[in-house]
């Protein structure tokens, strides 16, 4: 379903070449519940980027798909991100003035779909999420774990391919962090297919399946 | 993006900084008030000195002696002028188009009846002046068709003379003296208040030929020739001159049609209301830079939320369309406040200053509204581009 083959990304900081990525293989099939771990700068962030499609390859190929998406149009990447990648961000990325609910329809407002079929999905995102109280409150009248599960039911808005999440747990105590975690693992359950980024090697421990990575490249992949 | 969608998208947006969009808003709401406003008193002005120009018709042409040049004439000139007599204004009668024709001399004069006595505008005119001039009669008749050259002493009394001299009194068929000469009174003209400064109820009317003799003069002041509405004015204004030419000699008279006056006025209240809709414009723009630096501020502030839009799939397009569209609701949530407020503020003038003409022309307003639609988009551009292209990945880290 993903596939990169040969994926290298260079940065280029004061003058110099940083190879964030050098030559990363790696293939995430449908219904697989994935972390990446690794210390600041191992390029783990850059690779969620990549498979997110916010930021493009020095070289290599990605499908996504079946489709080669490596040399995609701005314009067409954007609807890419749209159909297919959920994003769960450490900071929740909320628009502060939208309430929860609108907050969730952005994706599907942006995508032009149908007012009665957004009132669909939304009824059955909230129950899903369990936010029919908090609906229609804004971000700031929210707790952190509430954010995250309003972030989350965004990125599964669009019945997306895969969800990223990177650090979704960062900015959360323990015991809302662990309950947010069950919430991306019922997302597993049911079939979905999710990617982590974080430091907590406890949160790491509850994945499938879990990369190391280290100076941009992927030095372990076990499974089980 | 669906439009409702979009349009709610914008608003929503505008609606969570509430001061700052009013007062931007409000920018370009002081701007279009201003264009209104001073477009509704020029065109006001502009109305009301037609309307001064037109209660006489505008079917007239004046003649007058001696002839308009652009250089004055040297001392010592010799005066070749003719002066224009009772008999060249009844010639004209005969030239095309030409319904009425009438002789008038101006002066002043004091009338005098059983002790009172005021001095007053004294015309001398032919009996078609009031037709010519659409005045109306109030009571009696204007002065009888009688040969122009030897009519009877007759006189018609301006209804403030009228009530001056006579009071409740009925003063048809009384006899007054005006300028020394005894006249009998057989009409009072309705009312007609001030023209430009003169006022027309403050004079009386007598035959013009003795008028002519009242001030001892040769020549009439001016002949009011009224022509067929319909006519072409360049064949009767050719006409006048070819008979006026025959019986002079020479072109030592003026021609001048009502309506080639009322199309200069008309040019240059014209160019005055555009000159003041211009100075509004001014303020509209100033407007516009509000607009600019408020968006400005905006997408600084929200580079973040526009990283999340591009990250769940907006493209660069959409960016910049969503802010184009706030650029112009603001602009047009301004212009129409400034609608309302230039609007109000020429009402409230009217009523505060009733001699102060206003009138609003919608035609000015719809395009002070497009004008500030066109303001608050070329405002809109440069910030909307800059969060067009912002890059999503560093405008979502900007928090």
């Amino acid at each position: 379903m993903i596939r990169l083959t040969g994926i290298a990304r260079t940065f280029l900081v004061g003058g110099e070449e940083v190879h964030a990525l050098c030559a990363v293989n790696l293939a995430i099939t449908r219904g697989e519940y994935l972390s990446i771990m690794g210390p600041s700068g191992s390029g783990k962030s850059t690779l969620l980027n990549i498979i997110g499609l916010l930021d493009r390859p020095n070289a290599g190929t990605y499908e996504l798909d079946q489709r080669d998406v490596t040399a995609l149009t701005d314009d067409e990447l954007a609807r890419v991100r749209r159909e297919k990648i959920g994003f769960v961000f450490q900071f929740f990325h909320l628009v502060p003035r939208l309430t929860a609910v609108q907050n969730i329809e952005l994706p599907m407002v942006l995508a032009g779909i149908d007012p009665a079929e957004r009132r669909q999905r939304l009824a059955r995102l909230l129950g899903e999420y369990s936010l029919e109280e908090r609906a229609n409150h804004r971000p700031d009248q929210l707790s952190g774990g509430q954010c995250q599960r309003v972030a989350i039911a965004r990125a599964m808005a669009m019945g997306p391919t895969v969800i990223l999440a990177d650090e979704p747990t960062g900015n959360l105590d323990r015991h809302t962090g662990q309950e947010v975690l069950s919430v991306l693992e019922r997302v597993h359950h049911n079939g979905g297919t999710v990617v982590i980024v974080t430091h907590d090697p406890e949160i790491g421990a509850r994945s499938h399946r879990r990369l190391r990575m280290l100076d941009g490249a992927i030095v372990s992949d076990e499974k089980g | 993006m669906r439009y409702a969608d979009f349009v709610s998208f914008t608003y929503a947006s505008l609606r969570a900084q509430r001061l700052r969009t009013a007062l931007t808003a409000l920018g370009i709401a002081v701007g279009i008030a201003a264009v209104i406003l001073l477009t509704s008193i020029g065109e006001g002005l502009h109305r009301f000195v037609i309307a001064e120009f037109t209660q006489f018709g505008t079917n007239i042409i004046s003649v007058t002696p001696g002839r308009v040049q652009t250089h004055g004439a040297s001392l010592g000139a010799v005066n070749t002028v003719r002066p224009l007599s009772i008999d060249d204004a009844l010639a004209l009668r005969r030239a095309p188009y030409v319904q009425l024709s009438d002789p008038v001399v101006q002066g002043n004069a004091e009338v005098v009846h059983s002790g009172k006595s005021r001095r007053v505008t004294l015309y001398g005119v032919g009996p078609d002046f009031a037709r010519a001039l659409k005045m109306r009669v109030a009571s009696g008749e204007f002065l009888p068709p009688d040969d122009p050259r030897s009519a009877r002493a007759f006189v018609v009394l301006g209804s403030k003379v009228a009530r001056e001299l006579f009071g409740g009194d009925n003063p048809l068929g009384s006899r007054i003296r005006a300028g020394g000469e005894r006249y009998r009174v057989v009409g009072v003209m309705q009312a007609k208040g001030q023209v430009l400064g003169f006022d027309l109820d403050d004079t009386v009317y007598i035959p013009v030929g003795r008028a002519l003799e009242m001030f001892n003069r040769e020549s009439l002041q001016e002949i009011h020739v009224v022509y067929e509405p319909t006519a072409p004015l360049a064949e009767v204004e050719a006409g006048i001159k070819r008979v006026l030419i025959a019986r002079h000699g020479a072109e030592d008279f003026t021609v001048t049609p009502q309506q080639k006056m009322l199309d200069v006025f008309g040019t240059v209240l014209d160019a005055i209301t555009f000159a003041v809709a211009a100075i509004g414009g001014i303020s509209l723009v100033v407007g516009g830079v509000g607009i600019l630096t408020i968006l400005t501020i905006g997408v600084a502030e929200r580079t973040s939320e526009i990283g999340l839009l591009r990250a769940v799939g907006s493209t660069r397009r959409g960016i910049l369309l969503l802010f184009l569209g706030e650029a112009a609701l603001l602009a047009v949530l301004g212009g129409t406040a400034g609608l309302l407020l230039g609007w109000g503020a020429a009402l409230a003038l009217h009523l505060v200053l009733p001699a102060l003409p206003v009138h609003t022309p919608w035609s000015y307003a719809v395009l002070a509204e497009l004008v500030a639609l066109a303001v608050g988009l070329a405002a809109g551009v440069l910030p909307a581009r800059r969060a067009a292209l912002l890059d999503p990945l560093e405008a979502l880290r900007s928090e």
